[in-house]
């Protein structure tokens, strides 16, 4: 008896709805908005010098890491956003954050684990975790208003995969802007600025997603 | 499901109504708490409103029905263990076994009273006077229905909703 006039409720007050794209096509269309604008900023600011430590193979697959980390973690959280895909898809990001963490941490070990130089205590470095924090708000503030479109059942693996996406899109850019090697501090910094991030979304991930 | 998507009313009743039995068996074999299991059932069909627009014509149906029943199912399952660790079955006979309550637990209960009012304060007006209608004053849906001017529907509705918000602002205290 309950139920069926909870059904009558429901079925009384239904509004026509526009069905969700598949999460494949929404998580292309947010990487391809991020990655137009991101290219335009990079042709237009990124240094000679960073785009030169590019060409290095240890950078190159550095960079390479991070790049797939950020598609596979978009591409995680769209997925896990809908009701009947596998919990599975939050594990898609985990082997490139892994190249991403070890071609850094080669990075260092060939630093000789400096404290010191461009990356050291009094360097740049504070500037890196800047950047991914500040790149980092407005991508995050786009991906979460398309991601509560789902209203995500489960919240938690959709907004954390979501913010690791974004950091890592961050990171990525920054890459551009970084023109000198990875330092232990410089490391630690841009991991601490990524995992802020994820620690700020997924604290704030029911209001964000209108989780149901 | 695509009709009911595209606003058809008596399609989306018809389906609601026959997809009630499935997801009630789904639950039964996780479950044997007859009230329980039409909770869960009850919340299966309203997050399946909610989230009506994941639901991709050109994929099956029923996986989609089953993933939202089998998440409304373990949430269930957490409430109600939730519940257990924190309720203790008393036999009334027992009770006078008890000591005489003390001037804390008055005041406890005070405080907990407060807390409540303050957090029942926050919840949108017509959840509010349905759940205080419904569960706090105890009446019927008739008379609750009465008093409010509310739908014997809407407050069932409205409950949900108010007890559901009430869980969610808990949480975040």
């Amino acid at each position: 008896m309950q139920t069926d006039q909870i059904i009558e409720q429901l079925a009384a007050q239904l509004q026509p709805v526009r069905v969700l794209h598949s999460p494949a096509q929404r998580a292309l269309l947010w990487l391809t908005l991020v990655g137009a604008v991101s290219a335009v900023l990079i042709v237009a600011y990124a240094q000679s010098s960073a785009l030169q430590r590019m060409t290095t193979p240890r950078v190159a697959l550095e960079c390479l890491g991070t790049f797939l980390t950020a598609v596979t973690a978009i591409v995680a959280a769209f997925e896990l956003s809908v009701p009947d895909r596998s919990s599975r898809w939050a594990w898609l990001p985990l082997p490139p954050l892994l190249l991403w963490l070890a071609a850094s941490g080669a990075g260092c070990l060939r630093n000789g684990l400096s404290l010191h130089g461009p990356g050291g205590l009094a360097g740049e470095s504070p500037h890196c975790f800047a950047f991914i924090t500040a790149v980092s708000v407005p991508l995050a503030v786009v991906l979460f208003w398309m991601l509560r479109r789902a209203r995500p059942m489960d919240p938690l693996p959709v907004a954390a995969t979501g913010t690791l996406g974004v950091a890592a899109t961050a990171a990525f850019i920054l890459e551009f802007f970084h023109p000198f090697d990875v330092t232990v501090i410089d490391l630690a910094l841009h991991l601490a600025a990524v995992g802020q991030i994820i620690v700020l979304g997924t604290a704030l991930r029911r209001p964000l997603l209108a989780a149901s | 499901m695509r009709a009911a998507q595209a606003g058809d009313r008596a399609a989306y009743s018809q389906l609601l109504r026959e997809v009630t039995p499935f997801v009630r068996a789904m639950l039964r074999r996780h479950c044997s708490h007859r009230q329980d299991i039409e909770e869960m059932v009850q919340d299966t069909l309203l997050t399946l409103h909610r989230v009506r627009q994941t639901y991709d014509p050109s994929r099956p149906f029923s996986p989609w029905l089953g993933a939202i029943a089998a998440r409304r199912g373990i949430d269930g399952l957490r409430r109600r263990s939730r519940v257990a660790r924190h309720e203790i079955s008393v036999e009334v006979e027992s009770v006078e076994t008890f000591a005489d309550p003390t001037a804390n637990s008055d005041i406890e209960d005070i405080r907990a009273a407060g807390e409540i009012e303050e957090l029942l304060r926050r919840l949108p007006p017509r959840q509010r006077e349905a759940l205080e209608a419904v569960k706090l004053r105890e009446m019927t849906l008739a008379e609750a229905s009465k008093a409010s001017g509310q739908s014997v529907g809407a407050l069932k509705v409205n409950t949900h909703r108010a007890l559901k918000a009430l869980r969610a602002l808990f949480r975040e205290q």
